[in-house]
């Protein structure tokens, strides 16, 4: 049984489409990744996930729960960090840490102060003193100290210094391992590399790729540099290859995964000195999508 | 003092303007549409210089309703128009200058919208200097269509002239209020509670001032902005220096508020908020507790304002009582009316109005704290825990609903404790007058569900609410004066409240407004429950 399942997930606001035919599958114990530029409908298909959002169209189950129905006994099961965490300013940082653990059905004392400490947290001031990065780190901690089995997190490390970032990483690592399944909304590819096991990517409201991240890297293309003694010709005629530069002996190019046999064959004839690829990144993968859709607009 | 500080002042006045082009033409319209109301209804109800002599000896002789209104400085149709709109435009002016200034100064630097300002080439006083720059234009504006009305009816040219800029003083002064509220608080919502609360300050020095006239107590009445406007006297000999009081109390105000805007860092006050807990009490767990975290501020605030005027009414009454009491010829007029006891009644029942229709503002802004919850998006805290919507929303509408009824008691209560120790008939004043005063909380939720109507099934028209009450206070205004039809005066709930010390409490209108404000309710919490957050 998957932890998440949503189907043909279509959402309007008003006449805008904001999401169209969204398929998404979580499994258990997974830490899956969902990726995508601004405003391509991260933020709409977690809320709905949450029961804040109607949907439009479309079958939503998480835990096996309709959302929109079950909403309370559902979130004593989850825990949620917003996208854009807005706090109530004259509370203190720690009241709403201890108020939203309470109202998810309670917390481990010594859990709090550990997340606390570790997040160098000072829980005394109000809210409306606090940073982006330290009123993230409120939602992070309310949202870790709870004994839940799915976390949802949007775009969760906005805000947060490098050294904040490993403490959150350290945090998701270990309710993995503690086989909790977790939903991590980024556009930080970095992070999402470094820590999901499989991964969606999102733009203008449709999935577009999905898969481990070696299943998308075998979709894609890799860049390749070489050093040749005599200039290469003849490059764009050969079908696979792209973004060609030529610059005296040395070439860039990348080469779509199915046709670097054939690369190789023609590069050999001009002597080649020095050869190096590199996998795509994540940051390759994402761009590329993004290059197809503008490139498709502005046709 | 450098130019640089107050470099981009014209273009953010245009941003002002650009974000405030519906609210600005309606507060600039209400006072002059006012005038135009009260002048027509004395022209048609009083048209002899007789019959206008009389109403205004009526008003004179009155000292509880001298204090709750002002004196009358002329018995012509200005001097009544001038008596009866004073305080009503006071209250609309004064506010929505107050308000406008806030929101363009201390509450864009609450929510961070003027760090993005403030990093261009905008100076430290230009915020400031652009929201006063605007509210002190609206208020001439006013001043001129005010005139302008008044001359159309044929009043005097000078007694327009000083009648309008009285409404366009009062503005300027809370403008300038407002600005030095912006620059002590570091929450919007504190700057406003400073600037409401100087408000009821001056409201009670006047009406004190002018309860006294005749003991020789009116020097206090000088001492509040809101006698100021009084003692202008439009349409009798104007006094013309009174403005340069205005002008003065302007000046300092805004020096202060410049003064200090030097003194503090972007998004700090001069009055610093303390460190708050590391953990939260052991009681904050429900969204109950929560909600109440919330309004208490608040509520305690304007149960503190209406226990004031609460003394101030039970004060008057027995001042009134006192004075009547000494003048023979007087007492046997009232004697007609059913003697002291039912003067002192009807000036109760007539301050229950007014204090019925505030309780409605403040019901309004404690139930749109849900549709600001909402969309500052901290619901989604709470809603994604395990909390359903209709406990969040029950939550916070319990404490709109015991918040109302506290308002009520904290007048009823003094009021009637003060009245009744005067009398010396505490046992039998204080139930009635806090039984009359509670008998406004079914009219209030009345509104209140109308506001649950509005945010449940259209959340962005939430602030309907507002215009909503406005007509029903225009209706309870004009109907009082105008003989309008009885259909028209029905809509309002406030014309079913029973006046309780007049007649007794009836029931039926009663148990009716709970119904429909229950029912009211339902209906909005059923659409908030259906439709999407946020």
């Amino acid at each position: 049984m998957s932890v998440i399942e949503i189907e043909n997930l279509t959402k309007y606001y008003g006449k805008t489409r904001a999401l169209e035919d969204v398929d998404l599958t979580v499994e258990d114990g997974e830490v899956f990744g969902f990726i995508g530029p601004n405003g391509a409908g991260k933020t709409t298909t977690l809320r709905i996930l949450l029961g804040l959002l109607r949907k439009n169209a479309g079958n939503v189950s998480v835990l096996g729960a309709d959302p929109w129905h079950d909403a309370v006994a559902l979130h004593r099961r989850l825990a949620y960090v917003p996208g854009d965490v807005s706090l109530w300013p004259n509370l203190s940082g720690g009241e709403v840490i201890d108020l939203l653990g309470r109202l998810r059905g309670g917390f481990r004392q010594s859990r709090r102060d550990e997340l606390v400490e570790r997040f160098k947290f000072d829980p005394t001031k109000p809210c409306r003193t606090y940073s982006t990065g330290n009123r993230q780190k409120v939602a992070l901690i309310a949202a870790f100290i709870a004994d839940v089995e799915l976390f949802i997190l949007d775009e969760p490390t906005l805000g947060l210094d490098p050294l904040m970032e490993a403490v959150f990483r350290d945090c998701v690592t270990e309710v993995k391992q503690a086989g909790k399944t977790v939903l991590l909304s980024s556009h930080i590819l970095a992070e999402v590399e470094a820590l999901c096991d499989r991964i969606s990517i999102i733009n203008e409201g449709t999935i577009v790729e999905s898969g481990t991240l070696a299943e998308l890297r075998h979709l894609t293309r890799i860049s390749v540099s070489v050093e040749t003694v005599r200039p290469v010709t003849g490059l764009s005629e050969l079908q696979g290859v792209h973004n060609i530069r030529v610059d005296g002996a040395r070439a860039h190019f990348t080469v779509d995964a199915g046709a670097i046999n054939r690369v190789m064959e023609h590069l050999t004839p001009f002597d080649v000195r020095a050869l190096t690829s590199a996998p795509p990144t994540l940051e390759d993968l994402f761009l590329r999508h993004y290059e197809l859709q503008t490139g498709e607009s502005a046709q | 003092m450098k130019v640089g500080e107050f470099a981009g002042t014209g273009a953010l006045i245009r941003l002002i303007l650009r974000r405030d082009r519906l609210l600005l033409p309606i507060w600039i319209a209400l006072p002059p549409l006012f005038v135009v109301l009260v002048v027509a209804a004395f022209v048609s109800l009083y048209p002899t210089a007789a019959s206008q002599q009389m109403l205004a000896a009526q008003i004179v002789n009155s000292p509880g309703f001298v204090a709750l209104l002002g004196p009358v400085s002329s018995t012509t149709i200005g001097g009544l128009t001038a008596w009866r709109s004073s305080l009503f435009v006071a209250v609309i002016v004064a506010g929505a200058n107050a308000l406008t200034v806030i929101r363009h100064t201390r509450a864009d630097e609450e929510t961070g919208r003027y760090e993005l300002l403030g990093s261009g080439v905008v100076g430290r006083r230009a915020p400031l200097s652009a929201s006063l720059f605007v509210t002190l234009g609206a208020d001439l504006v006013i001043a001129a269509l005010v005139t302008a009305a008044l001359v159309a009816f044929g009043l005097p040219v000078a007694g327009s002239v000083a009648l309008g800029l009285s409404f366009a003083a009062i503005g300027w002064t809370f403008a300038a209020l407002a600005g030095v509220a912006a620059q002590l608080a570091e929450s919007a919502g504190v700057a406003r509670g400073i600037a409401g609360a100087i408000f009821v300050l001056f409201y009670v020095l006047r009406a004190v001032g002018d309860a006294n006239e005749q003991s020789g107590q009116s020097w206090l009445s000088w001492t509040s902005p809101l006698g100021w406007m009084h003692l202008v006297q439009p349409f009798a000999n104007e006094r013309w220096g009174v403005f340069a009081l205005f002008l003065g109390a302007v000046i300092v105000l805004v020096a202060m508020a410049y003064a200090l805007s030097s003194r503090r860092d972007v998004g700090a006050g001069i009055l610093r908020p303390g460190l708050g807990p590391a953990r939260a009490s052991p009681r904050l767990r429900s969204p109950l507790a929560l909600a109440w975290r919330l309004h208490r501020r608040t509520l305690l605030a304007w149960a503190a304002m209406f226990a004031v005027y609460g003394v101030m009414i039970g004060y008057l009454a027995k001042t009134s009582a006192d004075l009547l009491a000494a003048n023979p010829q007087l007492a046997t007029l009232f004697a007609h009316f059913g003697g002291v006891s039912a003067y002192t009644d009807a000036l109760f029942t007539l301050s229950l109005t007014f204090l019925g229709w505030i309780t409605a503002a403040y019901a309004i802004t404690a139930t749109l704290r849900l549709q600001s919850e909402e969309v500052e998006g901290r619901v989604d805290h709470v809603l994604a825990a395990a909390v359903s919507r209709l406990r969040w929303a029950t939550s916070n509408l319990a404490l709109v609903v015991i918040g109302s009824a506290v308002a009520l008691a904290a007048f009823g209560l003094p009021a009637g404790l003060t009245y009744g120790l005067s009398t010396g008939n505490v046992g039998y004043e204080l139930p009635r007058v806090l039984v009359a005063a509670l008998a406004y909380l079914p009219a209030v939720l009345v509104v209140v569900g109308l506001t649950m109507v509005l945010y449940g099934l259209v959340p962005r028209l939430s602030f309907v609410s507002w215009g909503v009450l406005g007509a029903f206070i225009l209706v309870e205004l004009i109907g009082e004066t105008l003989q309008v039809s009885q259909s028209i005066l029905n809509i309002s709930p406030f014309n079913h409240v029973p006046t309780v010390l007049v007649s007794g409490v009836s029931l039926i209108p009663l148990v009716s407004l709970t119904l429909v404000a229950l029912v009211l309710t339902i209906v909005g919490l059923v659409g908030f429950q259906r439709r999407s957050i946020g």
